[in-house]
């Protein structure tokens, strides 16, 4: 197979078979299945079949549609920015914290601002974390401290300097409007204009984050979906470590 | 018909734990007010209006009460006595407050007697606006007809209401039943109630009087065309409680989402002060015949839903006593529970079969609303669908009264437009092709389902006589309900909650428990 210049794969290689669903504001029709093809072909998907046509009321139709794309992605020359850290145990997390850093450190976690959302702080956070996966309160060596929804950036702050925070933990899960971003974004200001930017690592998850966007905000990291505890707590005490 | 074999006995007595339990709450708030509860009283005394930066006025009023330390003795106390010795209106009164031209302490005190009868007469005047629009509500209800159960429960969450409609009337025409507006992410922590129609909220819409007008004349006008009729769902909970029961009752909602205990654990909101707006808000729904939604499915998100399965039986029983001391029917009661067993887990359908089948047999009357997976939902939104159509099964064959639609794109976004009929699809299909299937089985004597609900259930009990014994509000402070601690004096509102004077007075109290959910 030629990675330079790389395909989907639907039955046999190169056919490029992508599947498309989508509404369209117009009522069910000959007119709509045209239009709703027209549409595909500029998405670059070659003869497609509109396999479903579904009026949704009388002003709205469902389409689920199969198309070839011919446009090709040369895989040999992507490069994506990724956390450097080493993958560790949570019990080897612990010997290294106690070993390495000779202390316990205190991790403060909160959904800031707008977000009312813990499920993703809490399976981080909590004990009893997620998937069977035990949260950050279950390891001997952090103190780890989750101020739960709707934290304002102020009371944080306020609570990571009593506490001498080595660490925020940042969550934001429910966004619209890019609010996530706006959200984001007031935190670092405030700990810039506070000039406490440097005194802790600031690390935000959730699932609109990507490492990327973590660090375009002022994030010395960024954990998207399917993040478990060990991994946040991997990466935090090697970059403590660093300093 | 398939049912679960209940020990009547340990029915019983779990039922009186939770009796227990409630009570000892109510003993201890009954001393106790709320800067929310006499804005509620406020409100229904009829006072309106806002100031030029949009502060509503009852909130000007209380909090100067509150500075002053006057709420001890209620706010009706201070408006209806100057109103009664300056002989002017209350709305006059309320108006003299706001710009500082009347000190209410300098008024002379009325004469006892001559207060309580224009108390009552207040009262009975400021409850009217809530009997019409229920005596209406219910004249459309009987002539529309409702829909077949499990009902079928579809959020709309655009942030804009008028797209809100658009979504909505979309959803009645594939065949839903229920339409709950999502709110505003920020709201519950608000402590006024805002105002105006919103077309860019986040998460949802803020609940105002004026959004909640838009989607209920929208419904009642797809439900006219749809022949049947559509029910409008709202938040009542955070830190407006009571006032926003206000505003549901008045702008004619059927159900409103309103648990004991839920602004505790997932919002932090002090103990004291949601259980005492939780009771007077609960006072208001059952006399104005809005149902309640209690949220218990919540729990299963934070905490296992195989491991704490009895703690959502235990919590249903609490909210249900909860609810029956604030004056509401077991019709009125719409107690909450959810699909979220982990779907990697062996016989995990039996066991939510079990579950399910159980919480409609404890509580018969009660239109149990019953909430689809979340938890496990992964952005495979086909293997989503499929969960989806096994929560449909277990909701067809236990017979739920209200059944919110699983969305395929959970976890992803709120719903779009397809995602909504692709569910809708699936349950009615689901729904039609299972319709009758729970009364042809029967569960096998002592197979895995017989035994789960009977431990469950015993589990249940235990629970609710540990919480019996060191009270409710120290179960929640050892984190016994979704696996989340809060404080007795923590949380948020804490400063709003003020203990009652001797001769404090609220007139609504005692009339709207005494008519309650019956009206």
């Amino acid at each position: 197979m030629d990675l330079t210049r790389l395909k989907p794969y639907g039955d046999t290689p190169g056919d490029g078979m992508v599947q498309v669903s989508f509404t369209l504001p117009i009522p069910v029709g000959d007119e709509a299945r045209h239009a709703a093809l027209i549409l595909a072909s500029r998405m670059m998907l070659k003869d497609s079949k509109v396999v479903l046509m579904q009026p949704l009321d009388d002003s709205f139709t469902y389409f689920i549609l199969y198309g070839h794309c011919d446009q090709t992605v040369d895989y040999t020359s992507i490069h994506v920015a990724k956390l450097d850290y080493q993958p560790m145990t949570p019990s080897d997390i612990n010997s290294f914290i106690a070993e390495k850093l000779g202390r316990k450190i205190t991790v403060i976690g909160a959904c800031v601002e707008s977000d009312a959302h813990t499920v993703g702080i809490d399976a981080i956070m909590n004990m009893k974390g997620y998937n069977m996966h035990k949260g950050l309160e279950s390891y001997p060596q952090i103190n780890a401290i989750n101020l739960g929804a709707q934290v304002p950036s102020e009371e944080l702050l306020a609570k990571a300097m009593e506490e001498n925070a080595d660490a925020l933990l940042i969550s934001q899960v429910v966004t619209q409007r890019n609010i996530h971003v706006k959200n984001l974004t007031r935190l670092i200001e405030i700990l810039e204009a506070e000039e406490l930017r440097e005194q802790m690592v600031v690390i935000v998850g959730g699932p609109h984050i990507t490492p990327e966007l973590a660090k375009e905000l002022g994030y010395d990291a960024g954990f998207g979906p399917g993040t478990y505890p060990e991994d946040v707590a991997s990466f935090l005490v090697q970059f403590l470590n660093k300093d | 018909m398939a049912e679960v074999f209940l020990d009547d006995k340990i029915v019983s007595k779990a039922r009186e734990a939770a009796l227990q339990i409630a009570k000892d709450v109510v003993k201890e708030i009954n001393s106790k007010t709320t800067i929310a509860v006499e804005r509620a009283v406020v409100r229904l005394l009829g006072i309106e209006g806002e100031t030029s930066d949009g502060v509503p006025w009852v909130n000007v009023i209380t909090d100067k009460m509150l500075a002053h330390k006057l709420l001890d003795r209620g706010a009706a106390y201070w408006l209806v006595n100057a109103a009664i010795m300056t002989e002017r209106s209350l709305q006059e009164v309320a108006e003299d407050v706001i710009f500082g031209k009347l000190d209410l302490t300098k008024v002379p005190k009325s004469n006892r007697q001559q207060l309580n009868r224009m108390m009552d007469l207040l009262a009975e005047e400021g409850l009217e606006k809530i009997t019409t629009v229920r005596s209406q509500r219910a004249a459309l209800r009987a002539q529309l007809g409702k829909g077949e159960e499990p009902l079928k429960y579809v959020i709309v969450a655009t942030g804009n209401i008028y797209e809100d409609v658009v979504q909505a009337k979309a959803a009645v025409s594939q065949g839903a039943d229920i339409i709950a507006v999502i709110r505003h992410t920020a709201q519950s922590l608000l402590d006024y109630v805002p105002s105006g129609t919103e077309t860019e909220g986040v998460g949802g819409t803020l609940a105002t009087k004026e959004n909640f007008q838009v989607m209920r004349q929208a419904l009642d006008k797809a439900g006219r065309e749809a022949g049947r009729y559509i029910y409008l769902t709202n938040y009542c909970s955070g830190l407006c409680m009571p006032e926003m029961a206000i505003l549901g009752a008045i702008e004619g909602l059927d159900i409103m989402l309103n648990d004991s205990m839920y602004g505790v654990i997932f919002r932090d909101i002090n103990m004291s002060r949601t259980f005492i707006d939780q009771h007077f808000s609960r006072a208001i729904l059952g006399f104005a015949d809005v149902n309640i939604n209690t949220g218990e499915d919540n729990y299963l998100t934070t905490a296992d839903a195989y491991d704490k399965a009895h703690t959502v039986t235990a919590s249903q029983f609490i909210n249900e006593q909860f609810a029956i001391l604030s004056g509401m029917v077991p019709e009125q009661i719409g107690l909450g529970h959810a699909f979220e067993i982990c779907p990697d887990k062996a016989d995990s359908f039996l066991y939510e079969l079990a579950q399910a089948q159980m919480v409609r047999q404890l509580f018969p009357k009660s239109p149990v609303k019953y909430m689809p997976p979340t938890k496990y939902m992964t952005g495979n939104i086909f293997q989503g669908n499929v969960q989806n159509a096994l929560f449909n099964a277990a909701s067809a064959i236990t017979h739920q009264s209200v059944h919110l639609l699983g969305m395929p794109t959970e976890a992803i976004h709120t719903p779009h437009l397809q995602d909504r009929y692709l569910s809708i699809a699936n349950t009615n299909y689901v729904f039609h092709a299972l319709k009758h299937f729970g009364d042809e089985i029967e569960f096998a004597a002592d197979g895995i389902i017989q035994r789960r609900a009977a431990e469950v259930l015993a589990n249940a009990l235990d629970m609710l006589e540990e919480v019996a014994n060191i009270g409710l509000m120290t179960a929640i402070s050892k984190g016994m309900f979704a696996d989340i601690a809060r404080q007795v004096d923590g949380g948020k509102g804490l400063d709003g909650v003020v203990e009652k004077a001797d001769d404090y007075l609220n007139p609504f109290e005692n009339m709207l428990k005494e008519k309650g959910g019956k009206g």
